[in-house]
């Protein structure tokens, strides 16, 4: 058995109240420079809706991430030779169109116009041509079902149940799904890239392109089926979602989760066995790659693997971290959290908890008692239209691990409020779903309080080198923005050292104690 | 003067070509790209650069072939002058009307396409300058010999290919130089003045050709690169501005 240890998120959609902040925060730390103007490493979906690039899930169109032909996994867009023949003109990579094209505002007409009787006007005008332009996309058009109508029908997951679900104003059902970089157990971008610059760290599992190494060949671009991958148009490289590694080092949890307003993130380790991955991403049926993706993590409690764990270097911090780890929880234990996408076959590692709010709004319009667990129950068996639709996303299209999940949730919905309500609890209802009293209150406290130190359990990188600690090495994706960069024509490192991130209390207690 | 352009000339470019990229590699790693501009458009380049590409490739083979081999070897298996003419030709015309077709779609596209434009460097079109030239001057120079009979008297793999092996053996014989018809002289000028431009334009990509692809393992492993000399509370010293320390001077 080989041990390896991944970062993992699981989000927890009910709570998702679609305000844009991760996007925002995310895109403030990495992405606000010129050739990522489009770029979103973290984004937020409106459900129904096309998502972004337009319809990314629509594999038959991009042909990402992975699929089995005779048995045998295979990249979708075809072998190592066909990717070197199409190395001149990319069949599958989006243009800016399928993004949408970023502009800004001539902010200056506000200020610098003379007096006159209409109010002046800023217009948009493109940041890739600099030309006045009509804005008729961007990276949220469709947000909060805006133009569902027009839209929402073409999402490529309605597909089957498209004439069931009508787009009228109260009639729909709506949840936001924010989506970064996977970090994939077998990540189809890397897989992709001829040069070989996309690589999954050995010690925590992040996925990062090596800007350095790569060399614009866009073949992860479109071998990514989350389409997490993009194209920095001025510096010609591909960059992506660095699970924000330089903060995850030092125990930070990622800016996204950090800023989340609704709390929903958690962020944790998981253990697997790397050479169980590909057997379980080239299982037969699609929907039964959740449960082959179950089968390759591995149980810290289990001696058998702490001690495979400890040969294999895995620091004590590492497997403690792993065992109080709320995203093992909530995928292992409580089994609460879906991949999203399983049948891309990339065993992505951001995974979420299905929300339970759709049924509860139609119970509640019904006027029923929304928190009562007969009525929920029977709710999640005859609504299948938002079943359906959550199980295209999360199982494909396995409507039975879905049902179970949102059974689990309504069960602690009506289990906690005899509790708030000062009632006996009533523990029939935790067994109705194969859980036991404690048990679902210990899951409660993760889902509802959700305390900062239970969502975020991050170990810092390796605690032998605790000294060096921050930032080692670690010289963030775009360093070579930096002044002090290697890609200085007159040398190297002349410009003053430049801290990336103020320190953390643990870390400047560790340090403090070292220099005595 | 004949020295000069034959002899000095061609080493000059070389060794800018061979000193150039290896600073580039060393200091630039990070801007070693083919700054592909397909994000921008799809159309034209869909069509334009695989043409451009594989004419060229097909052109850069037949060069190879053309200038490396010499005349007595494929005399040795038994290839007649006209039937390795006639091959010459016929698959120099193809790759080469490739090549000009694709560049002339892909210039065309950078022109007229405003995002691509405005994505051009000034050396970017110092380059499409060279590497135009020199195509248009090798698709003239086979076109004039099929078509014009201009050069029936000359054969070039007598001439000019015995002095561009002799510059890697180190004794260019610039006599043979001088009797060549314009179009060669400056289609061969042009191309090491190519040369020494090529490192410091996008052509660098030319030289990652990735064909380890098709070997290496699907996902790579790597660990986060811990260097020496890093310190708590901040960043790692970049190259050159290590401390100094016993563990590496014992290294
Ligand atoms: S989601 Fe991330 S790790 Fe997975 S294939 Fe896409 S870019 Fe790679
Ligand atoms: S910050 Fe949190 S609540 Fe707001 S959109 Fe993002 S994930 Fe949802």
């Amino acid at each position: 058995m080989r041990v390896m240890a991944q970062l993992a998120m699981v989000m927890n959609l009910d709570k998702c109240i679609g305000c844009h902040t991760c996007s925002v925060t995310c895109k403030q730390a990495w992405t606000n420079r010129t050739g990522m103007e489009y770029v979103w490493f973290n984004n937020v979906e409106t459900r129904p809706g096309l998502g972004y690039p337009r319809r990314w899930q629509d594999q038959e169109e991009w042909k990402g991430g992975w699929t089995l032909k005779g048995g045998r996994l295979q990249l979708k867009s075809g072998g190592r030779v066909q990717k070197l023949l199409n190395i001149f003109s990319n069949p599958k990579m989006p243009t800016m169109s399928d993004y949408y094209e970023p502009w800004t505002y001539d902010y200056e007409t506000l200020l610098n116009a003379p007096l006159q009787k209409n109010f002046p006007v800023a217009q948009p005008h493109s940041l890739i041509t600099g030309k006045k332009m009509n804005v008729t996309w961007s990276a949220n058009w469709d947000d909060d079902l805006g133009g569902a109508q027009e839209y929402a029908h073409k999402d490529p997951m309605l597909k089957g149940i498209e004439d069931k679900v009508k787009f009228e104003f109260e009639k729909t059902f709506m949840f936001y799904l924010p989506r970064i970089c996977e970090h994939c157990l077998n990540p189809a971008c890397a897989a992709s890239c001829p040069s070989g610059a996309i690589y999954k760290r050995a010690e925590d599992g992040i996925v990062l392109v090596d800007q350095d190494k790569c060399r614009g060949w866009r073949m992860c671009i479109s071998g990514c089926p989350y389409k997490k991958v993009y194209f920095n148009h001025k510096t010609g490289k591909a960059e992506k979602c660095t699970f924000c590694y330089p903060r995850v080092e030092v125990g930070l949890p990622t800016v996204c989760s950090e800023t989340c307003v609704g709390r929903l993130r958690y962020i944790g380790i998981v253990l697997y066995d790397p050479d169980k991955v590909l057997e379980a991403a080239s299982v037969e049926g699609d929907q039964a790659l959740y449960e082959a993706q179950l089968g390759c993590f591995l149980d810290p409690f289990d001696p058998e693997v702490a001690s495979a764990a400890e040969r294999q270097g895995i620091p004590a911090d590492w497997m403690d971290a792993a065992r109080r780890s709320p995203v093992r929880r909530l995928i292992q234990d409580y089994k609460v959290a879906l991949p999203l996408h399983p049948e891309y076959r990339t065993m992505p590692m951001v995974w979420y908890i299905p929300p339970l709010s759709p049924v509860v709004d139609v119970v509640k319009e019904t006027g029923f008692d929304a928190e009562d667990q007969a009525n929920l129950f029977a709710a999640i068996d005859t609504l299948r239209i938002p079943v359906e639709y959550l199980a295209g996303l999360f199982t494909a299209g396995d409507v039975e691990p879905v049902n179970a999940v949102l059974r689990k949730l309504a069960a602690m919905r009506s289990y906690m409020r005899d509790i708030n309500l000062g009632r006996d609890p009533d523990g029939s209802i935790p067994a109705a779903v194969g859980m036991g009293e404690e048990e679902m209150y210990e899951m409660f406290r993760l889902l509802a309080i959700a305390k900062y130190a239970d969502r975020y359990v991050i170990p810092t990188a390796h605690a032998e080198q605790a000294h060096s600690l921050e930032e080692i090495a670690t010289d963030c994706a775009v360093s070579a923005y930096d002044h002090s960069g290697e890609a200085q024509p007159f040398g190297v490192g002349s410009g003053p050292e430049v801290r990336i991130a103020v320190e953390d209390l643990r870390v400047r207690t560790a340090r403090l104690k070292d220099e005595g | 003067m004949n020295t000069l352009l034959w002899v000095v000339f061609p080493y000059v470019c070389l060794a800018i070509f061979v000193v150039g990229h290896w600073w580039r590699y060393k200091y630039d790693k990070f801007g070693w790209t083919t700054r592909s501009s397909q994000l921008y458009e799809d159309n034209l380049l869909k069509w334009g650069s695989p043409l451009f590409h594989f004419g060229m490739l097909g052109v850069v083979g037949g060069h190879i072939i053309g200038l490396l081999l010499p005349k007595g070897w494929t005399d040795a298996i038994g290839i007649s002058e006209s039937t390795y003419h006639a091959f010459a030709l016929g698959g120099g015309l193809i790759a080469g009307a490739m090549a000009l077709v694709g560049l002339v779609m892909l210039v065309y596209r950078r022109r007229t396409v405003r995002s691509v434009f405005k994505a051009t460097t000034p050396m970017d079109k110092v380059m499409y300058l060279f590497l135009g030239a020199v195509i248009l001057l090798g698709c003239w120079n086979t076109f004039a010999s099929v078509v014009l009979h201009s050069s029936e008297h000359f054969n070039y793999r007598t001439t000019v290919s015995p002095w561009f092996r002799g510059i890697f053996y180190g004794q260019p014989d610039a006599a043979l130089m001088t009797g060549v018809p314009l179009g060669f002289q400056l289609h061969a000028l042009l191309a090491f003045a190519l040369f020494a431009l090529w490192p410091f334009t996008r052509l660098v990509h030319v030289f990652s050709a990735p064909l380890g692809y098709l070997t290496r393992p699907y996902v790579v492993y790597r660990s986060r690169d811990v260097r020496a000399g890093a310190g708590a509370g901040n960043r790692a010293p970049q190259r050159g501005w290590e401390r100094p320390s016993l563990d590496d001077a014992r290294k």
